[in-house]
């Protein structure tokens, strides 16, 4: 294939990329079973490495393809892996719980995108990158992320839609701008994987404490 | 200057160690205190020669975060004294293991860094960092004690910092955006000296983006009101030193990130949106300062937990310090700074009295806290002294920096000044009514085995009433720079 | 102006969907049989069952009203008009100033409400369940078909179906990630509004779960021949909407009889590989709980939603 078919193609296939992400995150928050739960997460990954490699083919910005690995080892990989061995170590097999029902959550979802997209729409007007109309569909993707963590009611979904957030945030660096500079990413990379090893710890000892994982017994504290 | 950020990251490997011996206390103390020195050397350094860049210009020390700095290493190492006899104590109640202390070393050392690091980084990414990384640190230290209730705490606190920051980053990225325009892409476009220079050609709608996002990622860290939910839980679960550093030092430094922003987006509104826009960023701060002290005064009264009491009181502080920042100008500026100051050094002595208080009594319940004068008048006093000090009672430092800030308020934004004082009448009315009891009256508390470390508490008192009586020269020269940096 | 050439045009379309509708029925059959290990019934099975059905004697019910005798017919003549609407082999046709989406939308529901009112017609508890349950996917599916079509609309900038088929047949070939979750959408109210697997099941009469077999229980003889003729052809217009949306190259655009000549295998390939698509669909998915058939149109209806979204963001 020339350059000059890449070129033409390569934003065409970024915004399709955008537009799965959108899809996997709405797919999501649908979900009720968690081990697929977490192969859509795995799946948003390889997504975004995708599309930070093609930004980085396409830009030249060579160290998003530093990016993109870093995602497909950590989050595609890793992460999948520890959230997989969580899971059969606490034989938590049954259902995600959501604190609403499904069809609530998904037009709340709705709402958020289109908030998303109005909030977005003068920033990518200013953007001059290849994938500048997608820094809406990233902080669609954060939201949803948002809205995944807030109504789910056991820990393992939050902690996922923790790192789908973070998989939203990465999305919008790559898009607006070419994805932020090697230092802070090497430090946003390190934080999640820290953060996600933390909550793994809590989320035995808090099964330890309350012999449950549903985050509903931890609302004790509260004003009187 | 790598002093100052070496030797908590030295101590955090060596305590992580040994953090479980018997001296390891000691040697904690000793960390806070190289510390606390390389500090003291950092601000006598930029008082005599003014801000000053390091190592590529990744490390920018200027007239306000210096100050912040010496406030860190000095409250880190009073604090670490304190929790010297403190920890021992607990770990004879059989709270802690010697595994839990070894943690709690550490990460007390890493928080230090974290916080530093935050203070003085140049580039904004790397300060989103270590606030996630200082988020992080906190929280395996309010989960130090396994229970039902600091799990909990800690899961919330984690759960509501992590989306917090995760929109600090956003906004940061946002920031970097803007900036990608001017200065073009690399490490250079989220430096702030460089972003400070060029901060009038920022694409203003943009910024103000950004700024909401940022607004909303830092000040869950700050615990402005409507985010300030895990922010009771976590003082009051946590250690009495964690909460002490927390109110003391991670608020007021979550909230230097937030001005470092508001001061670029100032700079790029005013310039690129002038009229009504320009005070974008400091309606928003003044909004939530003064939600946080309304609500923060009115929660005060309903506590049963004394730290959970004094948490609430910190938020109500954080709110008008944000209050004094967003009405700007040089007096209200200067009465943030040193309100800044003053809180943080009142709060954490009174934080380590209220530590050793309910250690006496076994409980945080302030109904079966009774009698502290009785049993050890030097608690007792400290309590009542930094309760009213905290109050704004003169002649102590708050009472200073809270005139200054009412009377800006009167001068700039007269209907917030009514709304002010009554809240300030409120939590007055609810804390005084609270801790009067605890103190005098009769006794039902025990002996400690080990004696508690009052230095700090009266150390902290002594330089509050200082300031309100008297502030030095040099120093009020300063808190008018920075004051001046802020605008 | 309509030529003769056009109107000869129009009337092959018209015969050629009543004809092959059954043939691609049976394709489907054919498909799903072969799929589930099964031995197949003949691919020509649904025409020897209207045969067979044309000469049987009608039973009617003793409170069967004249409406209940006419709505087979009329359901027919419904589908018939969609068929001839919607560009199949050329899109320069005499009935193009009537084919407008919306009205293709309202034709499919003028043809559902006829059916549901002849369900509840003689009363039995069978026809009124049906008629409510069709109903109900109705009422869903509706919004979710009117959103992709939609979606399809902004594109072209026109509601037309030509002027729709026409903008995407002849542009170079550009990703519209809008149009590959329309696609999803449509092909999930295609499922429900043909009473496919997910939704309903069209060789079952298991009373809990059917939905359009309970509605036409009471029909015998020729009415039912031409109820079953009728879904047929529905299928077949649902099939040939998909493709002029989603995969249109190959429709002539001129009304000459070359152009739609050589459009004829690229029909029948493509129906063929669709019908194959659905069969499989049909054989991977198991039925869903009538409760359930509410959230998955919704999330038909979600992903239309987001097509349209994704295009005013993406694609504007």
């Amino acid at each position: 294939m020339s350059m000059a078919t890449l070129m033409h193609y390569a934003p065409q296939v970024i915004n399709l990329l955008a537009a799965l992400l959108l899809l996997l995150a709405f797919a999501m928050l649908a979900q009720r079973r968690i081990q697929l739960l977490i192969n859509l997460f795995a799946a948003q990954g390889l997504v975004l490495a995708a599309s930070a490699a093609l930004v980085g083919l396409v830009s030249g910005q060579h160290h998003l393809f530093v990016s993109a690995g870093i995602t497909l080892v950590l989050k595609v990989v890793v992460l999948p892996l520890i959230l997989h061995w969580l899971i059969r170590r606490l034989n938590v097999k049954w259902d995600v719980e959501t604190l609403f029902n499904i069809p609530t959550t998904m037009l709340i979802g709705i709402v958020l995108v289109i908030l998303a997209f109005n909030v977005a729409q003068p920033i990518s007007l200013l953007a001059g990158t290849v994938a500048r109309s997608t820094l809406g569909i990233a902080l669609a993707a954060i939201l949803l992320a948002f809205l995944m963590m807030i109504t789910r009611s056991k820990a393992v979904p939050q902690v996922i839609g923790f790192l789908a957030m973070e998989n939203g945030l990465f999305f919008a660096a790559t898009s607006a701008t070419y994805g932020i500079p090697m230092v802070v990413e090497f430090g946003v990379a390190l934080d999640v994987l820290v953060g996600a090893l933390i909550l793994g710890i809590f989320i035995f000892q808090i099964r330890e404490r309350f012999d449950s994982l549903d985050t509903r017994h931890l609302e004790k504290l509260k004003e009187q | 200057m790598l002093a100052l950020l070496g030797s908590p990251l030295a101590g955090a490997a060596v305590l992580a160690l040994v953090g479980h011996r018997d001296r390891a206390a000691e040697l904690n103390v000793a960390f806070s205190m190289l510390t606390f020195l390389a500090a003291a050397t950092l601000t006598a350094r930029v008082i005599a020669g003014g801000a000053l860049t390091v190592l590529d210009e990744q490390f920018f020390v200027d007239s306000l975060n210096v100050f912040l700095v010496a406030l860190t290493a000095f409250v880190g190492m009073t604090t670490a004294m304190f929790s010297r006899p403190y920890m021992r104590i607990e770990r004879d109640h059989g709270r802690v293991a010697a595994g839990g202390l070894r943690l709690y070393h550490s990460m007390y050392q890493m928080f230090t860094f974290t916080m530093l690091l935050v203070l003085t980084t140049n580039n904004l990414g790397i300060m989103w960092v270590a606030m996630e990384a200082a988020t992080l640190t906190t929280v395996l230290l309010v989960a130090l004690y396994r229970t039902h209730a600091s799990l909990e705490a800690a899961w919330k606190y984690f759960i509501l910092c992590g989306v917090g920051i995760a929109q600090a980053l956003f906004g940061t990225m946002l920031v970097y955006f803007a900036a990608e325009k001017v200065l073009g892409s690399g490490t250079g476009a989220l430096l702030w000296t460089h972003l400070d220079g060029v901060k009038a050609s920022l694409e203003p709608t943009v910024m103000s983006i950004a700024f909401v996002f940022l607004l909303v990622g830092y000040g869950t860290k700050v615990g402005l009101v409507p985010l300030h939910n895990w922010l009771p839980d976590a003082h009051a679960e946590g250690p009495t030193p964690v909460s002490a550093v927390l109110s003391g030092l991670l608020l007021n430094v979550a909230l230097y990130a937030l001005v470092r922003c508001k001061v670029l987006t100032d700079g790029a509104l005013v310039s690129g949106a002038p009229g009504e826009r320009a005070a974008f960023a400091s309606r928003l701060l003044m909004g939530f300062g003064l939600l946080s002290v309304v609500v923060a005064a009115f929660f005060l009264s309903r506590q049963r937990d004394v730290k959970r009491m004094f948490a609430y009181s910190s938020v109500e502080h954080m709110g008008l310090i944000t209050f004094a920042f967003g009405m700007g100008g040089p007096v209200a500026s200067f009465a943030g700074l040193l309100h800044m100051t003053v809180h943080s050094l009142t709060k954490s002595a009174i934080f380590f009295a209220v530590g050793h208080a309910s250690q006496k009594a076994g409980t945080q319940i302030m109904d079966d806290i009774r009698g502290l004068i009785r049993s050890n008048p030097t608690v007792g006093w400290g309590l009542m002294l930094g309760t009213v000090a905290i109050l704004g009672m003169p002649p102590f430092g708050v009472f200073a920096s809270e005139f200054l800030i009412l009377t800006q308020a009167i001068a700039l934004q007269p209907w917030a000044a009514p709304i002010l004082l009554l809240s300030l009448g409120v939590a007055f009315a609810a804390v005084f009514g609270k801790v009067q009891p605890m103190v005098f009256g009769d006794s039902n508390l025990i002996r400690l085995p080990h004696q508690p470390a009052l230095v700090p508490v009266f150390s902290h008192l002594a330089i509050v009433l200082m300031l309100g009586l008297w502030t030095p020269p040099y120093l009020a020269d300063w808190y008018r720079q920075a004051a001046r940096l802020i605008g | 102006m309509i030529s003769a050439a056009g109107i000869a045009a129009q009337l092959t379309e018209l015969a050629l969907a009543v004809v092959l509708a059954p043939l691609l029925t049976g394709w489907v059959n054919q498909c799903r049989a072969w799929l589930q290990n099964r031995s197949a019934p003949g691919l020509l099975q649904p025409y020897r069952m209207l045969a067979k059905l044309f000469q049987k004697e009608v039973a009617l019910a003793h409170n069967a009203s004249p409406m209940f005798r006419t709505a087979p017919y009329l359901v027919f003549g419904c589908l018939c008009v969609a068929a001839a609407i919607v560009p199949t082999l050329g899109t320069d046709l005499p009935l193009n100033a009537v084919a407008d989406a919306i009205a293709l939308v309202g034709l499919l529901a003028l043809a559902r409400m006829f059916i549901a009112l002849a369900g509840m017609d003689v009363g039995t508890a069978f026809g009124s369940l049906g008629a409510r349950r069709e109903m109900l996917v109705g009422f869903l599916a509706e919004p979710a078909l009117l959103m992709v079509l939609f979606t399809a609309s902004l594109i072209s900038h026109s509601t037309s179906l030509a002027t729709i088929v026409e903008t995407l047949a002849h542009r170079e070939l550009v990703i519209y990630p809008s149009m590959a979750f329309a696609g999803i959408a449509f092909t999930m109210v295609s499922l429900a509004e043909n009473a496919r697997i997910p939704v309903d099941n069209p060789s079952t009469h298991l009373e809990l779960t059917m939905i359009h077999e309970a509605m036409v229980l009471e029909y015998s003889g020729r009415h039912l021949a031409m109820i079953e003729w009728a879904a047929s052809l529905k299928l077949f217009v649902y099939s040939c909407m998909g493709l002029a949306l989603f995969f249109p190259w190959g429709v002539a655009e001129g009304g000459d009889w070359l152009g739609i000549v050589l459009a004829l295998p690229g029909l029948f390939v493509k129906l063929a590989i669709g019908g194959a698509g659905l069969s499989l669909i049909e054989t991977v998915s198991a039925k869903l709980r009538i409760f359930r058939a509410p959230e998955f149109l919704g999330t038909a209806f979600l992903l239309a939603v987001l097509a349209m979204l994704v295009h005013v963001l993406l694609e504007g």
